[in-house]
Parts: C-alpha cells; sequence; structure tokens
C-alpha cells in the first residue's frame, strides 16, 4: 500500500536520511525502530510532505505522493499523527475530533466515526467540551489518535504514541491501535521507541540506524534476534 | 397566560435565537436610532463615539489576523490607508457632479471600493510574506506599512505630504456603527463556523493543522484578506469623518495602537476586543485634563493593565471560558 524508495533528507548541510526503502503492505501494522536520532520521525515526516525530500519516491497507492503538500496527502487518506501529540489546545476534545473530519461532508459517517471514537477511547467522551491543552497527556494522545480517525484514513502513521505517557494508559492505547487496524482495517506505520510493546502489536519491523535501515524483519524474527535484543530491548 | 402582547414576545423570542444574527441585528438597530437622534448629541461627544466605531471595526479585523489565526500584523494603518484614501480621492472626484440625495450611494461606493483596494494590497503582501513566522512576519508588515504611507507622501495625485482636504463629511453614527456590528458578525460567523474552525487550528498549531488536511497557507492569506478588506472600509469611514487625510495619520504608531487594542481586550475574544477599543478610544480624551502629561498617563495606564491582565482585560468571549492559557 506504501512503498518508499531511497528515500533521503537532508536538514541543511545534515544528512538525515540517507535513502530509505522500506514497504507497508494493506491492513499490516509495521513499525520502526531505532534510537533517538535515527531519522524515524524524519521518515514520517518525509512521507506525509511536513519535510520536504531531497530524493527518492514515495508510492501510495502505486502513485507517487512525493513533494505534494501535506494537505493534498491527507486527503489521500494517509494520515500522520505528529509527535508530541499536537492537539488543538483552544479547541474543545469535541472540535478537535470535528476537525479531524475537516475534509469530510458526509454527516452521517461523521457522526457514526465520532461515536467509534467514543467505543474506542470512552474518556474522551467524558472530556468531551473541555479544552484540548487541559487535557493529561494521555489523554492527549488519544485525542489525537481519536482525531485522525475522525478523518477516514486507509493508513495512519503514529509517531511515538508512547512518549511522555503513564505505562497503564500505554498498554491501553496500544490495545486500542490494535483495535483500530483490526476493526477499521487501517493501515498502521508504527515510530516507537519502546520496542518491546511495538514489535508486540506489529507483523514486521525496520531497525533505523543513523538515516539508514540496518535490518529488517518479521516482528517475531527481530524480537528473538540477539543484536536486537542487545540494543532496542534490554534482554 | 394569553394576552395581548403575545406577538410581540414572539418577536423578541425569534430575534434571540439565532446567535450572531442577533447581535447584527442589534447593532446595526442600535446604529439606526442613534444615528436618528444623534443630531441631539454634543458634537464632540459625538465625533468621539464615532472614532470608537471606527476603532471597532479596525481592532475586531485584526483581531481576525493577529488573534483568530495567530499571526502578528504590524500593518494595519497601512491597509487602512490604502482604503481611507481610495475613499477620498472617489468622493473628492465625484461629489460635486453627484446630486446630495444620491450621496450615501457615493459613500458605499466609496467604502466597497475602499475595502477591495486594501484586500488587493492585503493579498499582495500576503502571499509572499506568509512563509515567515512571528517576530519576522511583523517586521514585514510594519515596513510594509511605512511603504504605503511613504508612497502616498510623494504622490501628487493625492495631495503629497500635505494630504487631502475637505473631503465631505458623509459618515454617521449609524453608518460606522452599522459597519462595525457587520464586521463584527462577518468575523464571529465565520470563526464559528466548521471552516472557520481552521483559523484557530492553523493558530494553535500549523503541523497538526496540514496533518488534518488544513492548508494554512489559504486560512492566513484569507485571514489578511479580510481584515484587510475591513480595515480599508474603516479607512474610507475615517476619511469621510475627519475630512482631511495626511500620510502622518496612518504611521507606525497607528497600527501599534490597534494592536494594543487586540492584545489588551485578549487574543482571539471579539466581546473584550470590542471593549478595549471603546476604552482606548475613550482613555486619552478623558485624559485631556491633565495636558501635557496626558500621553505619559495613557501609557502608564496600559503598561499598569498589560502588568495586572497580561491575558487580556475581559475574559468575555461568549462560548470559551476557562481558556484563559495561551
Amino acid at each position: 500500500m506504501l512503498e518508499v524508495l531511497n528515500l533521503a533528507v537532508s536538514y541543511g548541510s545534515i544528512k538525515a536520511l540517507h535513502g530509505i526503502t522500506l514497504q507497508v503492505p494493506e491492513k499490516a501494522i509495521v513499525t520502526l525502530i531505532g534510537a533517538n536520532g535515527a531519522g524515524k520521525s524524519t521518515t514520517l515526516r518525509a512521507i506525509s510532505g511536513l519535510v520536504k525530500s531531497s530524493h527518492g519516491s514515495v508510492k501510495y497507492d502505486g502513485q507517487e505522493i512525493n513533494g505534494m503538500p501535506a494537505h493534498k496527502i491527507v486527503a489521500r487518506g494517509l494520515c500522520h499523527v505528529p509527535e508530541g501529540r499536537m492537539v488543538f489546545a483552544n479547541l474543545t476534545v469535541e472540535e478537535n475530533l470535528r476537525m479531524g473530519a475537516y475534509l469530510r461532508r458526509d454527516a452521517a459517517g461523521i457522526r457514526e466515526d465520532l461515536d467509534y471514537c467514543f467505543h474506542v477511547f470512552p474518556r474522551l467522551r467524558e472530556r468531551l467540551s473541555q479544552l484540548a491543552g487541559t487535557l493529561s497527556g494521555g489523554e492527549q494522545q488519544m485525542l489525537a489518535i481519536g482525531r485522525a480517525v475522525m478523518s477516514k484514513p486507509r493508513c495512519l502513521m503514529l509517531d511515538e504514541p508512547s512518549l511522555g505517557i503513564a505505562p497503564i494508559l500505554v498498554r491501553n492505547i496500544f490495545k486500542q491501535i490494535v483495535a483500530i487496524n483490526q476493526e477499521r482495517g487501517i493501515t498502521v506505520l508504527l515510530v516507537e521507541q519502546n520496542a518491546n510493546l511495538a514489535l508486540k502489536i506489529s507483523s514486521f519491523g525496520y531497525v533505523l540506524e543513523t538515516g539508514r535501515v540496518i535490518l529488517e524483519n518479521t516482528a517475531e524474527a527481530l524480537r528473538d534476534d540477539p543484536q536486537v535484543q542487545a540494543a532496542y530491548l534490554g534482554h | 397566560m394569553k394576552t395581548g402582547l403575545d406577538p410581540i414576545y414572539k418577536a423578541i423570542a425569534s430575534v434571540r435565537l439565532p446567535g450572531a444574527k442577533r447581535w447584527l441585528l442589534v447593532g446595526i438597530a442600535l446604529a439606526l436610532v442613534a444615528s436618528y437622534f444623534s443630531g441631539q448629541f454634543n458634537r464632540y461627544y459625538l465625533g468621539v463615539w464615532m472614532d470608537c466605531g471606527i476603532n471597532i471595526i479596525l481592532a475586531v479585523s485584526l483581531n481576525l489576523i493577529n488573534g483568530h489565526t495567530g499571526q502578528f500584523s504590524l500593518g494595519h494603518a497601512g491597509f487602512m490607508s490604502v482604503g481611507g484614501y481610495t475613499a477620498a480621492k472617489l468622493s473628492l472626484v465625484y461629489s460635486p457632479s453627484v446630486p446630495p440625495e444620491w450621496h450615501p450611494v457615493l459613500l458605499c461606493a466609496g467604502l466597497l471600493l475602499g475595502g477591495l483596494a486594501s484586500a488587493v494590497a492585503g493579498f499582495l503582501v500576503g502571499v509572499p510574506s506568509l512563509r515567515l513566522r512571528g517576530d519576522y512576519l511583523a517586521i514585514v508588515t510594519l515596513g510594509f506599512g511605512e511603504i504605503i504611507r511613504v508612497i502616498f507622501q510623494n504622490t501628487e495625485a493625492v495631495g503629497a505630504a500635505s494630504g487631502l482636504s475637505g473631503i465631505p463629511k458623509y459618515t454617521t453614527l449609524g453608518w460606522t456603527f452599522g459597519v462595525a456590528a457587520i464586521t463584527i458578525y462577518v468575523v464571529a460567523a465565520l470563526v464559528n463556523s466548521t471552516y472557520g474552525r481552521g483559523f484557530l487550528a492553523v493558530s494553535d498549531d500549523e503541523v497538526a493543522a496540514s496533518s488534518m488536511g488544513i492548508n494554512p497557507t489559504r486560512y492566513k492569506v484569507t485571514a489578511f484578506v479580510l481584515g484587510a478588506f475591513f480595515a480599508g472600509i474603516a479607512g474610507a469611514l475615517y476619511a469621510h469623518h475627519k475630512q482631511t487625510l495626511t500620510p502622518t495619520q496612518f504611521d507606525f504608531m497607528k497600527s501599534i495602537d490597534i494592536v494594543v487594542m487586540v492584545i489588551l481586550g485578549g487574543m482571539g475574544r471579539t466581546g473584550g476586543v470590542i471593549l478595549a477599543a471603546i476604552i482606548l478610544t475613550w482613555m486619552p480624551e478623558m485624559l485631556r485634563g491633565f495636558a501635557d502629561y496626558r500621553m505619559i498617563m495613557y501609557a502608564l495606564l496600559i503598561i499598569a493593565l498589560m502588568m495586572l491582565r497580561p491575558q487580556g482585560l475581559f475574559a468575555l468571549n461568549f462560548k470559551r471560558k476557562g481558556g484563559g492559557a495561551a
């Protein structure tokens, strides 16, 4: 569904990505793991058009989307939940969710997806008219994912959903990511530092180091790989 | 409870129902009533109230740019002058040949043309400079305001440094507050619409907004064009109120005055911005008793207000409560 070929990004004279190649099959959960600064977030940002790539190609549904502005890529059903949650702090929870449906015109479908968001994250319903800036970190992450679901994506890119969140909430959020993937058939490309958890829910994984893919395999094989265990799983 | 007054209650109830539209109707009605009795007002007070109406238009339209959309424009006086000069020139050229009963139409044409000219200027400034953020955008808009002023100062057709004088006095209390009511209505209705939530989203977080399919550049340009349009109309009303225009009236300090109204009213809070515009118009007038120290008092009061209420004086936005932060 998503094919990235030789994608390179530079920030000024610093090369952040030296040609990344990866594939995300339809309805799968694929994980990018790696240390800080390995280029995980940059990969997502380049795919979703938030940063310009210097060369390479990104094919979504067989069509080239590299170089398109971010808001046009969203319109094709590829939605990015940026790192650090980035909810609209001065809008209420409900307005945030409705903002997610910004490009949609089907009132009934929006209503239905809103209910689905509340089914997945009941906490959001309780906080409906609260300003998003006053939510806890975990709740903001739920809101950011819910808002992305409201855009009716076919592929969801999540950047560090566990960042700075209480462990008990992290487990719940990951459970719901799996639920969204299975119940809605939404493909997920997940970037995560918590490699343990990420590899548990995904089927395939890529390991990034200093802007390159150094390892790729099924999630199961990566979990058993001694190199990965030593570096990322803390065994 | 059947009484003869029922239809009146119903009429009142129906006026109460549709949110922002009610305020528009009430505003225009008040403006017309006030205008009808304006002959009995003290001319000085009347003049200051007209200043108030014009400042409300300026502050509310700047609030769309600086408050709701989160950009920082320091060029509002520039946009105002484009509208003012356009309308003034139109009136000076055509008023002798137009019969008096058509003068309101001439003013109307001046307002529209002034607004449009200013909107075009807003577009021309907006498109190239909106890639910039924060302080950088402020500097660019400041530069633009100064360029406009210098252009007027050196154009013989608009009187160069001595400006335009003898502009017919068409502006009335009804016009200023009527237009102010329309401005408030348009901005409030826009920001509270589904489309308009995009302005708030862009101001909250541009990256998140574009990852929701919002085109931030388009929103910023829209805010600039619309803000400039109303600033131009305010300038046109101003020209037909003061009857003379000189480039120095639209210097950097005029832009700052409007920015202060927006900040003092609370960024993005329409109710607060309106009250701040009224208070900041009246304050220097009330301080006339202090003669030479007047502007020092004015500055001190603003400093005191900002220290006591940095989030803006009036958290009066009808909808949003408890959003004092940010």
